[in-house]
């Protein structure tokens, strides 16, 4: 593809970013809206990936109902289903590492009202190949990849990507799927609030000796939260916040005094560990956009949210955002309203804006709340836990919730069709 | 493509000379000016463009369900209206005509300003749309003998001395068989309130001296004038506004305020 046929093409929906936001957007669109929709995906890294098949992320992923519901419809679940551990149980604690004896807090079976798993963990690599391959064979999506985007401009009827090779992409409407540092959000004079944590996550894969069960730990310790992702076979992810100081000093160990850190923290529960990945890390953060939409342009995942990781939502906010966005521009596409159609646009900022300012507030609340080891912090917040263990309603709206299948929900991610 | 881009205008990428060789840079600024306004969703327009997905909706519901059902093959999501040839008599910038373009019809628009026609055209053009703009009154086309399978007439009525002479020389537009939609504001109380006293002098939202409320129409007289040029009213919906959510939607029940009907000619 030259850049010269670049120029005069218009698309309808140009998406910057190839990683999930924008792969599965694209895949949402073409899906529901067949071949009558024209649909460019810009991929700032080379194509390699899509030859080798394989992509570099040792992270795993918390899926919800909703999310796993949304892959479905789009035929991406059966592509990754052998490779999602269902979590049948979330065992909470904040019992601290010196105690020999490590109560659980609170415990819940992780199913949905309907009885199927409420989330699965997914290995990332696994899910962005799956959505590397259906994209590229897909007919109606077209993936221009190796330039980075450099800026945005915005007309009456088109919005254009200009890319770091000289070419400029345009489209009726401009998404930018291109992560928290997104280029075009800057571009399109959107402002960022957020804050960083001085907290690194480390990321990490364990075999163990003894199966998980399916088991999730979310073991709350003064530093951060550390928690222990069930993955199929005797396998587990180790999500794990941790001061940014201490941090330094974990990831400069050596494998064998890394692994002495990692049994500390399971104590045991699993059996001898051994490293199954290499470690990944990156510097916690919370932001949000202060807006969702411009003209002909709008925001989806990364882009317009980065909350903590402790409760695993990051990824399925992400995917609630492509499920509200095609939902808008297919009901406006049905009234014969173009994609850039502003009234669109603003449902779709008001349909998710909150949701995710909610979310993200939450998630930075409950990362305050047990990132710290203050006596009297600790003791209100297990009585709090206590409480809610002992109280099966309560219990059971917060499964719903994190299975994504509380609130008004876009039509895919109920599993239906749009 | 070296042709199309030497006539690049300014900021707006070589879109607004697609096949419209023979316009001059500044006649084409100058209806993108004013095309600008019409198009601009938070200025003086802005009720129409609020009310657009609830009009929309409503005529395509209709059409789709006058044309298409009994028909073997379902229509295209798409392209709902592929096919149908629409007259949109007071077609304004095109807030209408464009999406039921979209929709696949095959549109005609009138106005009688040249201005506006101009300004619906400049909008239309670079986007690829087709559609058969004109300056032109309806007894204009009534003279010619043309007629469409549907006619829309909205949010014009209000504006006219005369609705029932109106209603039966737009009605000829018609063929047999074919539909009639108008859309309208009653005349109630709360349409006072809510049309003149809170969108004209509160909210700012229309110029003010933009609409006379003894020129509403109820429902009933709505009826009556179609009646009475050989049309069947098969329905009517209320168009309702939600000031929380600042959206108006459809109400099969309160047409105190907008309402939409459609009506079929034998």
């Amino acid at each position: 593809m030259t850049s010269n046929s670049d120029d005069t093409q218009i698309d309808d929906i140009v998406i910057s970013g190839a990683s999930f936001a924008g792969l599965t957007l694209a895949l949402a669109l073409a899906e529901t809206f067949g071949p009558e929709l024209r649909i460019t995906v810009l991929d700032a890294t080379p194509a390699t990936h899509l030859n080798t098949g394989r992509r570099p992320d040792s992270r795993a992923s918390a899926l919800s109902a909703a999310s796993q519901r949304l892959l479905g419809t789009l035929g991406i679940w059966s592509r990754i289903s052998a490779a999602a551990q269902p979590v049948s149980r979330i065992e909470i604690t904040d019992s601290s590492l010196e105690s020999g004896i490590r109560p659980v807090q609170m415990s819940y079976d992780n199913a949905t009202d309907a009885g199927d798993p409420a989330t699965f963990i997914v290995p990332n690599a696994t899910l962005l190949i799956a959505l590397d391959a259906a994209v590229a064979a897909h007919p109606s999506i077209r993936v221009m990849s190796g330039a980075a985007v450099t800026g945005l401009q915005t007309g009456p009827h088109v919005s254009t990507v200009l890319r770091a090779d000289g070419s400029a992409v345009r489209g009726r409407l401009v998404v930018a799927a291109d992560g928290r540092r997104s280029v075009l959000r800057d571009a399109a004079g959107i402002k960022v609030i957020g804050w960083e944590y001085g907290q690194t996550g480390i990321v990490t894969t364990v075999a163990h000796e003894r199966p998980h069960g399916g088991v999730a730990v979310q073991h709350f310790l003064p530093a951060g939260p550390f928690a222990i992702l069930p993955l199929t076979g005797d396998r587990s992810c180790v999500t794990w916040s941790e001061d940014a100081k201490e941090a330094v000093r974990i990831l400069a160990l050596d494998d064998e005094r890394f692994l002495d850190e990692l049994d500390l923290r399971f104590g045991g529960r699993l059996g001898p560990l051994a490293l199954a990945g290499p470690r990944q890390s990156w510097p916690l953060e919370m932001h949000l956009a202060r807006a969702y939409v411009a003209p002909r342009f709008a925001l989806v995942g990364d882009a317009a949210h980065g909350v903590h990781p402790i409760a695993g939502q990051g990824l399925n906010l992400g995917l609630r955002d492509v499920a509200a966005l095609t939902e808008v521009l297919a009901d406006a596409a049905r009234l014969g309203l173009e994609p850039g159609n502003a009234d669109a646009l603003a449902r779709y900022e008001r349909w998710r804006r909150f949701d995710s300012m909610v979310s993200a507030a939450t998630f930075d609340g409950l990362n305050r709340l047990f990132s710290n080891d203050w006596t009297l912090v600790r003791a209100a917040r297990d009585v709090g836990l206590g409480l809610v263990d002992r109280m099966p309603g309560l219990k059971r709206l917060l499964v719903q919730e994190a299975a994504g299948l509380a609130g008004e929900l876009p039509k895919l991610l109920k599993g239906e069709r749009i | 493509m070296t042709e199309f881009k030497a006539q690049t205008l300014g900021d707006l990428p070589g879109e607004e000379a697609r096949g419209e060789n023979t316009l001059d840079r500044n006649e084409v600024d100058r209806f993108s000016r004013i095309a600008a306004e019409w198009w601009d969703a938070n200025g003086k327009f802005r009720p129409l463009h609020q009310l657009a997905p609830a009009r929309l909706g409503f005529i395509r519901d209709q059409l789709q369900h006058h044309f298409c059902s009994g028909s073997a093959a379902p229509p295209s999501r798409l392209r709902p209206l592929a096919g149908l040839s629409v007259l949109d008599i007071g077609c304004g910038g095109g807030l209408v005509a464009e999406p039921l373009c979209r929709m696949g019809a095959r549109v005609t628009g009138i106005d009688p300003s040249i201005d506006t026609i101009e300004t619906a055209r400049a909008h239309s053009s670079p986007q690829g749309l087709a559609i058969d703009y004109r300056v032109a009154r309806a007894e204009d086309l009534v003279a010619a003998g043309e007629t469409f399978d549907a006619v829309t007439c909205l949010e014009v009525l209000e504006h006219i001395p005369d609705p029932a002479a109106f209603i039966a020389l737009a009605s000829r537009l018609v063929r047999p068989g074919g539909v009639m939609i108008v859309s309208t504001i009653n005349r109630t109380m709360k349409s006072y309130a809510l049309a003149i006293v809170a969108a004209e002098y509160v909210l700012g939202w229309l110029p003010r001296g933009t609409h006379q409320w003894d020129r509403f129409i109820t429902p009933d007289e709505m009826q009556q004038h179609l009646n009475a040029s050989g049309l069947a009213v098969v329905r009517t919906e209320g168009v309702v506004y939600d000031p929380l959510r600042d959206v108006w939607s459809r109400s099969d029940t309160d047409t105190d305020v907008n309402y939409m009907m459609a009506a079929t000619k034998p």
